[in-house]
């Protein structure tokens, strides 16, 4: 059976990064020397081609920062000229008038902007630096130059709280999307779980704020409510499915199943500088390893309630992280011997204090 | 609906590689059949509705598409897609 067809391709155009979220879903080890070493301008513009060629639609330029990479007008109007709709996933504080108007030229199509919270004091200090005042300026020249404008808010326990007042600020800046994602643990995020995780009152405060919300404004902006896993007892279809609607290009040119797909250990990423983009996708060991069915252990073998081709088996890098075992079911799932895990994390101690994103190089060991 | 355009940021395009007329809008893709493309083609906040029905009655031989043409029209305007231009 010839492999599913792609539609998105997730460019991390640089690790690099002016703000130290601690929930960034960049590897830990983001100082490391092998992350220096960034594609070139035509290797990256190839890579669009061929993702077009396989079915691509979605081009998403994010990071790190991708306004960092000297060449953003030119990776723009490269995917432009590919064919693909692109989205610019940026912290905002380099989004300047100037470089916007660079970029709408060049034929950008979409743009979002992070906020770590409403409040600009508690924004600064989730962000680690000093980025609120920028980020609203870099909304407001988004929709000047009539840019559609997602606003991205990753949701925790220190932010919840405000969500009345993200939805207001997102009306208020004219944005169409708003996108609030609770906080997936990988990554920075497991560093950083005490401090993150949410209660059930404040997710069931949040949600209703979001649906009230909905029949308040309607169609004129789009909420995204993501789930927390932590909350769920089935699994979520990660990534549409392993190896299924979307591939990861990293900044240094390997080609991952999802963003965290490099903490399994063993699977072999192939890199866009040596292979046609085409056979990492069909036939790399990474995208082949767990894609479909076949691959599957109990209880997904034989799923009580037939979820097999609708959740895939849920995340890999959480059954890895809870398990031991990257080929188990998803732990997420009240049918998985390790579910207990997933609940005892909802009661772990609690704290404030952040280990914040650094590209530092990891100590030696 | 009196002028529709497609909202900010929507683009139509058709897709080689899987055959099929698409709108494309941020993180997304909707799938469309070649009526409704030939008709949101149309939509460029300068025509009327009317406009747009008369256009495609001219291509298809004097059939009248009126009451299909509306409900693709409310349908997309009720998911955000489309929006007047002159509201």
């Amino acid at each position: 059976m010839p492999p599913p067809r792609p539609y998105s391709l997730i460019a991390e155009l640089s690790y690099q990064c002016p703000l130290h979220c601690p929930y960034c879903s960049n590897p830990v080890d983001i100082g490391a020397s092998r992350y220096r070493d960034e594609l070139r301008t035509d290797e990256w513009l190839s890579t669009f081609d061929q993702a077009r060629a396989l079915g691509v639609l979605q081009l998403a330029l994010t990071g790190g920062e991708p306004m960092l990479r000297r060449d953003l007008v030119a990776l723009c109007a490269g995917a432009r000229e590919a064919g693909l709709y692109s989205s610019l996933i940026t912290a905002g504080t380099l989004f300047t008038r100037a470089r916007a108007e660079e970029l709408k030229a060049a034929g950008l199509d979409h743009v979002q902007i992070s906020i770590q919270s409403p409040d600009p004091e508690e924004n600064d200090r989730i962000a680690g630096n000093r980025s609120f005042e920028k980020k609203i300026a870099a909304a407001h020249a988004a929709r000047e130059l009539d840019f559609p404008l997602t606003i991205n808010c990753v949701l925790h326990r220190q932010n919840l709280g405000r969500i009345e007042e993200i939805l207001d600020l997102t009306l208020e800046l004219g944005a169409q999307r708003l996108e609030l994602a609770n906080t997936q643990y990988y990554g920075w995020a497991v560093l950083n779980q005490e401090a993150l995780m949410p209660s059930r009152e404040q997710l069931q405060r949040g949600e209703e704020a979001v649906t009230r919300f909905r029949e308040r404004v309607g169609p004129k902006v789009d909420v995204l409510w993501v789930l927390p896993d932590y909350y769920e007892d089935l699994p979520k279809p990660c990534m549409g499915g392993w190896g299924r609607t979307a591939m990861v290009v990293t900044p240094g040119g390997e080609v991952l199943p999802c963003q965290a797909a490099a903490t399994i250990p063993g699977l072999q990423f192939a890199n866009v500088r040596e292979h046609p983009l085409e056979w990492i996708w069909s036939a790399s060991d990474a995208f082949t390893r767990f894609r479909g069915t076949n691959w599957m252990q109990e209880p997904c073998r034989s799923c009580p309630l037939g979820r097999q081709e609708q959740d895939w088996g849920g995340c890999r890098c959480q059954a890895l992280r809870l398990t031991g075992d990257a080929a188990a079911t998803d732990p997420v799932c009240r049918f998985s011997a390790h579910h207990e895990h997933v609940v005892s994390m909802r009661e772990s101690a609690q704290t404030d204090e952040f280990v914040y994103r650094t590209m530092k190089p990891p100590a030696p060991v | 609906m009196t002028r529709p355009r497609l909202a900010t940021g929507a683009r139509l395009r058709y897709d080689e590689v899987r055959e099929e007329h698409l709108l494309l809008v941020p993180e997304g893709a909707v799938r469309l059949n070649p009526s409704a493309a030939a008709v949101l083609e149309l939509c460029d906040g300068e025509r009327s509705v009317d406009d747009i029905v008369g256009v495609l009655a001219a291509r298809y031989a004097g059939v009248d598409l009126g009451d299909d043409v509306r409900e693709l029209l409310d349908g997309m305007a009720d998911r955000g897609l489309l929006v007047d231009a002159a509201a």
